[in-house]
């Protein structure tokens, strides 16, 4: 993936959001990896980084079930009877990022288990006629 | 070694009553009443001119109040202007840092007297509004979109810490009770009733309604009904501090100053301060708070104390599940053997380190930029033996912590006090 010309920037990471891909970044120095994408690789103080695609796959690092959202979410339509689960998820690579998890029981989060394997879902919201794209993670 | 260059005391310390204030009590209003109650602490009395500056601790009265620049708007009403007055943020560790700030200040030896404030109007806004701003203490740009909320922060720890160490909803809720015990007997307090106070009020008022009266056995099956409902599994209502104004007020003075105050100082004798990436999926630990411990690490290391020498500690209850953490996080136990503790009790009053006798962010409230100023309010009067009601501790206390936690764990700042 080295060959993107693109700058380090959360501009940059969440456009390839938008295209339905989860990137990172790796430092070249040190070959620690970055999600959501970093510039600086605080470990070696250097920026001499490389895109990486992410595979999409990992499991389910941490969770919680939201009866009492965000505004964002309650214009998804989540609400007290209708709870969405925030996750951590830890990547195949190694890392971790935080996503919504989706095609779960949220209403009875007792059934989520932790460590159990999800894959990426990039989840379309729209909103005043434009769609936005956002992280998402299903069981595998 | 990182000491303190001079000697520092906490000479008084007060707070206004915590609770739902906004109209009749704006950010102003507050500061006023904890200056008043925190001047009478002082044993040979204090003036404006016996000091050199406020140190004013805030998160957000941008958001909550449209106000910005605190610092000198709270100097003046007390008449510390034209002194410096400079305010401090770190989300919920807002006035801890203050605190810090103040001790770090003196102990350097550019002022020997320090007016901290710690202030926070909450309620001016509805509670989407109070979630939306505290909100903007995690990350907007990751976790925001993944529907985090502060309550969600705090549940997503649990959940890591409950399949790490067992922990259970049922320890959770002993956090709780204790600490509205606590509460109860706090006439700052936003709510001043156990559990089982709120229990026999609600089947009074269920009773004079003619409805079917609850019949709970005790406060766990009260917690786990439908009135106290889930909020962010695994956390409940009754597992969330409160939504608050209120204010708080200590005045730090150099050694050397200090005996002008009182002949019984409360030294401060360790401070320290940590930090952590600020969304969870950028730290290594999800069970424990790095910030925390490497705040605490300074502050032992500073007072050449050790986590088994603290007799009494508050600490940051935001959600029951934090106070769990920072029991371990501060060494007072080992990693997941907070919860055998608190199962048997020795975090109660009576118990072997009594925590958050306050009632803490539980139970005495949670003016989010106020609470770090208000945690030594406590620890000022259970040291000198003087809490109100039945709360003082059985035993002279001597050595004493507060802990100060700052969003999802961003911040800590850790205080240690001696007599």
């Amino acid at each position: 993936m080295s060959d993107i010309d693109k700058d380090f920037t959360i501009q940059n990471y969440l456009e390839f959001l938008e295209n339905k891909k989860l990137m990172g970044s790796k430092c070249k120095d040190c070959g620690t990896l970055y999600t959501p994408v970093r510039k600086l690789c605080p470990k070696c103080n250097t920026a001499n980084m490389e895109w990486m695609e992410m595979s999409g796959e990992g499991e389910l690092a941490a969770f919680t079930s939201i009866t009492v959202g965000t505004p964002y979410f309650i214009q998804k339509g989540y609400d007290r009877n209708n709870p969405y689960c925030f996750s951590i998820i830890k990547l195949k690579e190694g890392s971790m990022v935080s996503a919504q998890l989706v095609g779960v029981d949220e209403k009875n989060p007792e059934t989520i288990k932790i460590g159990m394997p999800v894959k990426v879902k990039f989840l379309e919201t729209e909103i005043k006629g434009e769609t936005k794209t956002d992280l998402g993670f299903e069981p595998a | 070694m990182a000491k303190l260059a001079r000697k520092v005391a906490l000479v008084g310390a007060g707070m206004s009553k915590f609770g739902n204030h906004f109209p009749v009590k704006r950010n102003p209003d507050l500061w006023i009443d904890a200056w008043l109650n925190a001047s009478k602490s002082v044993d040979n009395g204090i003036e404006p001119k016996d000091i050199d500056a406020c140190y004013v601790g805030n998160y957000s009265s941008d958001l909550f109040n449209h106000q910005g620049h605190l610092g000198p708007q709270m100097a003046n009403l007390v008449g510390l202007t034209p002194k410096p007055a400079p305010r401090f943020e770190g989300a919920c560790a807002s006035s801890g840092i203050a605190l810090r700030q103040a001790i770090i200040a003196i102990a350097s030896g550019i002022h020997d007297v320090i007016a901290v404030c710690g202030v926070e109007c909450m309620t001016e806004l509805p509670t989407a509004g109070v979630t939306d701003v505290l909100a903007t203490a995690s990350d907007s740009l990751f976790e925001f979109p993944a529907g985090a909320t502060f309550p969600g922060l705090y549940g997503t720890l649990a959940s890591a810490h409950f399949k790490q160490y067992g922990t259970t909803a049922e320890d959770l809720m002993r956090v709780g009770i204790k600490n509205h015990e606590n509460g109860a007997e706090n006439p700052y307090a936003q709510m001043q009733q156990s559990i089982k106070d709120m229990m026999a009020s609600k089947k009074k008022r269920y009773e004079e309604q003619g409805r079917d009266i609850p019949d709970w056995n005790d406060e766990f099956d009260f917690l786990k009904s439908s009135s106290n409902p889930i909020i962010a599994y695994p956390l409940r209502l009754f597992d969330c501090s409160l939504i608050t104004d209120g204010s708080a007020c200590l005045f730090l003075a150099s050694g050397d100053k200090a005996k002008r105050f009182t002949d019984t100082p409360i030294w401060i004798t360790g401070t320290g301060q940590g930090s952590a990436a600020l969304s969870l999926h950028d730290r290594d630990n999800l069970t424990s708070f790095i910030a925390a411990r490497e705040a605490s690490r300074q502050a032992y290391e500073m007072s050449k104390l050790k986590p088994k020498d603290i007799q009494i500690a508050e600490v940051h209850d935001c959600f029951t599940i934090a106070e769990i953490v920072a029991m371990e996080d501060l060494g007072f136990y080992e990693k997941g053997k907070a919860v055998e503790a608190i199962r048997n009790g020795e975090s109660k009053r009576d118990g072997s380190l009594p925590i958050n006798t306050s009632g803490g962010l539980k139970s005495k409230g949670h003016p989010v930029g106020a609470s770090g100023a208000a945690m030594p309010v406590e620890i000022f009067k259970q040291m000198r033996g003087v809490a109100e009601r039945n709360r003082q501790v059985k035993f002279d206390v001597e050595r004493a912590l507060t802990h100060n936690l700052g969003g999802s764990g961003g911040t800590c700042v850790v205080t240690i006090y001696e007599k």
